[in-house]
C-alpha cells in the first residue's frame, strides 16, 4: 500500500498536517508531501477536504495460512502466587461475547495454580480450561510461559487469543506472538468483530489516549491482543456451570531467568492505579508533602487511590509509582480528582480518558480546567477539607 | 561488557498542544526527541560501562532525521551510534520493527541489550521482548533496579502490578527499563563535542541481511485500519457561587455516581 498526494488537487490548506499522528506530512513548494515516518494509518485521507490524498493498494497479500483452520477464543488466565488475577476473569466476560459472534468455544489457559482455580475459571464462563501445572510455571518467567503457550496455540489453533495488558501479560505475550509468527496489538480498550470478514477489530488508544486506532491482523492467525485491565466486564459467576479441564502435559521447559523473590507492596496504602475507580491526584500546588495526607483521606473515603503529577514526584513528596502521565501511568478511572495540578500536556495524556474529571486549582486559567467535567477555582487546603467533611456528613 | 541500546525518536509532547474542540493533538511542526524511557536505557548502559568497561552502541531504526537522536545519545556518553534506515522499513509494526532490529543487532554483537519500557507514541511495550525472542535470548521487562551485575549475570528488580520481583538472569540478556532505574545525566560539554564529531554508522536492508517480505509494511502482520478521535466526554463546566454550594453540587454528583 502507498499513500499519495494528487498535486493538482492539493490546495496547501494544511488540514492533513494536523491530522497526521506521526507528523509525517509537511508543506513543500505549496504542496503537501509525505515523508518516511508515514505508518499508513490513513487519517490524512479523511482529513483532506479536496480528496487529494489517495490510497494505492498493492496486490492483496495472500494469507500465510488457511485461516479457517483456526477456531475458538482463548483467554490467558493470569495467576499470581496461586490466586487468579481479576483481568483474566474480565477477559472471560468479553471473550464470551466474541465467542458467540464467532459461534465458537471459549477457553481459558491457566499456567501454574491448581485444579481449584481451573474450576473457578469454568464458573466464570470458560467452556474449557487448558491447565498446565508444573513447578516451573508457579512463578512467572517469560521463557517457560511463552514456550508452553505457543505449543498450545500450535496444537489447538485458536482464532483469537487475549491476555491482560498487565505487567506480566505485556512481558511474555510479545514472545508468544513471535514464536507463532503472528501480530499482537497492545493494550486494547475495546474489541469487536468485523462483519464482512470475521476479523477481530482491536481498538486501542495511542499517544496517551489522544487518538484511537482500530488495528486488524488480516492475514495471520491467531489474532492476538492484550487488553487493558478494568475496561471489560466479568461475566456471571455460576458455580454449577459445566466445563472441561484439559491437563496439559509439561516437559522440557527451560528458563534462563529465575525469580528469587516476590515482593508484594499492595499492603497498606499502596494500590494499583489501574485497579481503582477513583483517583485523587496531587501536584506541586500542594506545596508540602503533608498535602498528600489530606488526599489519602479523601481517596480512602471514596474507595480510591492517590496519584500525583511528576512535579510532586520530583519533589520527593510521593513515590514514582503514583505518577500519572506520559512517563508515569496512563489511567482511566471513573473519577479523577486533580488537586493543585496545572494540567501540562504530559499530565493530561495520562488521565484525560477518565470518565469524570474534577479539577481544583487556584488559578482560573489553569489548563487542567480545559479537560475538567467540574472545575473548582480555589485553594486546595480550603476546598479539600470541606469536601472531606461534606462527604463524611452525607455518609453519616 | 558491550551494551546495545535501542532508542526511538518520538515527537516532543511538551511542544504538542491539544485542540480543545476535537480533543486531539495538534502536532504541526513539533520537534522530535529521544523517547524518555530510552534516555534511562542509555544512562543504564553508560553506568554499566563505567563499572565493567566495554562499549555502548546506540541504534535506532528510523528515517534519516533520526541521526539527531543518535548524536544526542553520544552526548550522553554512548560510544557510537548506528542508524538503521531504508525505504523498505517504512510502515513497520512491532513485529517487523523487532525483526529488523534483531537482524541488525546480530550483526553488531552484544552482551546486554537495553530498551525503554515503551515508546510514548505507540505505547506498545512490545519491541523489547520481541527482539529478545527473535534473538533467542532471555529478557526481563520493566526493570526498575539493577541490584547486582557481573560479566556473567545480573540480579534485577522487575516492576509488577502488585510490587516487584527480584529476578536473576545470565548474560546475554535484554532488559527494558522504567524511569525509576536512574536519573539520566545531562550531556557534558565534552559529550556535546563528541556528538558533533561522531561518525554515525548506517545499515540498510542489504547490510542487515533481512529477508524480503519480513520488513516494513509488507512484513507487518497488524495493520492500522483507521484512526479516530476519542469520543468527547460529557459536559465541561466551572462550578460557581459560594464554595459551600460548589462542594454540595460536587458531592451530589458523587452520590449520583454511587461513589459516596
Ligand atoms: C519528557 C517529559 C515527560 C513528562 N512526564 C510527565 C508525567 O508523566 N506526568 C506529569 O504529571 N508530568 C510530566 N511531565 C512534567 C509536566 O510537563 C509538568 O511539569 C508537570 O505535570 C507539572 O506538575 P504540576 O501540575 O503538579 O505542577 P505545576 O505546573 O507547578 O502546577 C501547580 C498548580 O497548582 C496550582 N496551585 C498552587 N497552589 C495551589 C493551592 N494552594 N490550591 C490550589 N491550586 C494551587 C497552581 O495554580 C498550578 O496550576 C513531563 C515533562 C517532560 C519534559
Ligand atoms: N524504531 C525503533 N528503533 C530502535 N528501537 C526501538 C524502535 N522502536 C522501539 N524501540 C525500542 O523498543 C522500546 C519499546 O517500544 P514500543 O514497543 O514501540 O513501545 C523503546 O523504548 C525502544 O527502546
Amino acid at each position: 500500500m502507498r499513500i499519495v498526494i494528487d498535486k493538482d488537487k492539493c490546495t496547501a490548506c494544511g488540514a492533513c498536517i494536523g491530522s497526521c499522528p506521526v507528523s509525517a506530512i509537511a508543506m513543500k513548494d505549496d504542496k503537501a508531501v509525505i515523508d518516511d515516518f508515514c505508518n499508513f494509518c490513513k487519517a490524512c485521507i479523511n482529513a483532506c477536504p479536496e480528496g487529494a490524498i489517495l490510497e494505492i493498494k498493492d496486490e492483496e497479500a495472500a494469507p500465510a495460512a488457511d485461516l479457517s483452520a483456526y477456531k475458538g477464543v482463548w483467554v490467558f488466565a493470569e495467576q499470581r502466587e496461586g490466586k487468579l488475577v481479576s483481568v483474566g476473569l474480565e477477559l472471560l466476560g468479553e471473550g464470551r461475547k466474541l465467542a458467540e459472534i464467532r459461534k465458537a468455544e471459549l477457553c481459558a489457559v491457566l499456567l501454574g495454580a491448581t485444579e481449584a482455580e481451573a474450576k473457578e475459571l469454568i464458573a466464570w464462563g470458560a467452556d474449557k480450561v487448558y491447565h498446565a501445572a508444573d513447578p516451573m510455571l508457579e512463578k512467572f518467567n517469560d521463557e517457560p510461559y511463552s514456550q508452553i503457550f505457543s505449543l498450545l496455540i500450535n496444537q489447538y489453533k485458536p482464532e483469537i487469543v487475549l491476555a491482560g495488558a498487565s505487567a506480566l501479560g505485556r512481558s511474555f505475550f510479545p514472545r508468544v506472538a513471535c514464536k507463532v509468527n503472528t501480530g499482537l496489538t497492545a493494550d486494547c480498550t475495546a474489541l469487536g468483530i468485523q462483519e464482512e470478514t470475521g476479523h477481530l477489530l482491536q481498538i486501542r488508544p495511542a499517544f496517551g489516549g489522544n487518538i484511537m486506532a482500530t488495528i486488524l491482523c488480516p492475514n495471520d492467525r491467531p489474532q492476538m491482543a492484550t487488553v487493558r485491565p478494568k475496561v471489560m466486564k466479568k461475566g456471571e459467576y455460576d458455580a454449577g456451570r459445566k466445563g472441561e479441564i484439559i491437563k496439559v502435559p509439561v516437559s522440557g521447559l527451560v528458563s534462563k531467568t529465575k525469580v528469587v523473590e516476590i515482593v508484594q507492596e499492595s499492603a497498606e496504602g499502596i494500590v494499583n492505579l489501574h485497579d481503582v475507580e477513583v483517583i485523587v491526584s496531587g501536584g506541586r500546588g500542594l506545596t508540602d508533602p503533608k498535602g498528600f495526607e489530606m488526599l489519602k483521606e479523601l481517596a480512602a473515603l471514596l474507595g480510591g487511590a492517590v496519584g500525583a503529577s511528576r512535579a510532586a514526584v520530583d519533589e520527593g513528596w510521593i513515590p514514582y509509582r503514583h505518577q500519572v502521565g506520559q512517563t508515569g501511568k496512563t489511567v482511566g478511572p471513573k473519577i479523577y480528582i486533580a488537586c493543585g495540578i496545572s494540567g501540562a500536556v504530559q499530565h493530561l495524556v495520562g488521565m484525560q480518558s477518565s470518565d469524570i474529571i474534577i479539577a481544583i486549582n487556584k488559578n482560573p486559567d489553569a489548563a487542567i480546567f480545559s479537560v475538567a467535567t467540574y472545575g473548582i477555582v480555589g485553594d486546595v487546603y480550603e476546598v479539600v477539607p470541606m469536601l472531606i467533611s461534606k462527604i463524611k456528613e452525607v455518609k453519616g | 561488557m558491550n551494551c546495545i541500546v535501542c532508542i526511538k525518536q518520538v515527537p516532543d509532547a511538551a511542544e504538542v498542544k491539544i485542540n480543545p474542540e476535537t480533543n486531539t493533538l495538534i502536532r504541526e511542526g513539533v520537534p522530535s526527541m529521544i523517547n524518555p524511557f530510552d534516555v534511562n536505557a542509555i544512562e543504564a548502559a553508560v553506568q554499566i560501562r563505567e563499572k565493567l568497561g566495554g562499549k555502548v552502541t546506540v541504534i535506532t531504526m528510523g528515517p534519516p532525521q533520526a541521526d539527531a537522536a543518535l548524536r544526542e545519545a553520544v552526548s550522553m556518553g554512548a560510544d557510537e551510534g548506528i542508524l538503521i534506515s531504508d525505504k523498505a522499513f517504512a510502515g513497520s509494526d512491532t513485529w517487523a520493527t523487532s525483526y529488523t532490529l534483531s537482524k541488525a543487532i546480530s550483526k553488531i554483537g552484544f552482551d546486554i541489550i537495553l530498551c525503554g519500557k515503551q515508546a510514548i507514541d505507540g505505547d506498545t511495550a512490545q519491541v523489547g521482548p520481541e527482539v529478545a525472542e527473535f534473538l533467542d535470548i532471555p529478557h526481563v521487562a520493566f526493570v526498575k533496579k539493577i541490584e547486582e551485575i557481573s560479566e556473567k549475570s545480573l540480579v534485577v528488580h522487575r516492576h509488577m502490578d502488585d510490587g516487584y520481583d527480584v529476578v536473576e538472569t545470565p548474560v546475554p540478556v535484554l532488559l527494558t527499563v522504567t524511569r525509576e532505574i536512574n536519573v539520566p545525566r545531562l550531556p557534558s560539554l565534552k559529550g556535546k563535542m563528541a556528538a558533533k564529531k561522531a561518525v554515525i554508522g548506517k545499515m540498510d536492508f542489504a547490510a542487515i541481511g533481512a529477508e524480503e517480505g519480513k520488513v516494513g509494511l509488507k512484513g507487518s502482520p497488524t495493520q492500522v485500519q483507521n484512526i479516530f478521535a476519542p469520543p468527547v466526554k460529557g459536559n465541561r463546566r466551572m462550578l460557581e457561587g459560594p464554595i459551600e454550594e460548589q462542594i454540595k453540587t460536587l458531592v451530589d454528583e458523587l452520590r449520583r455516581l454511587q461513589c459516596v
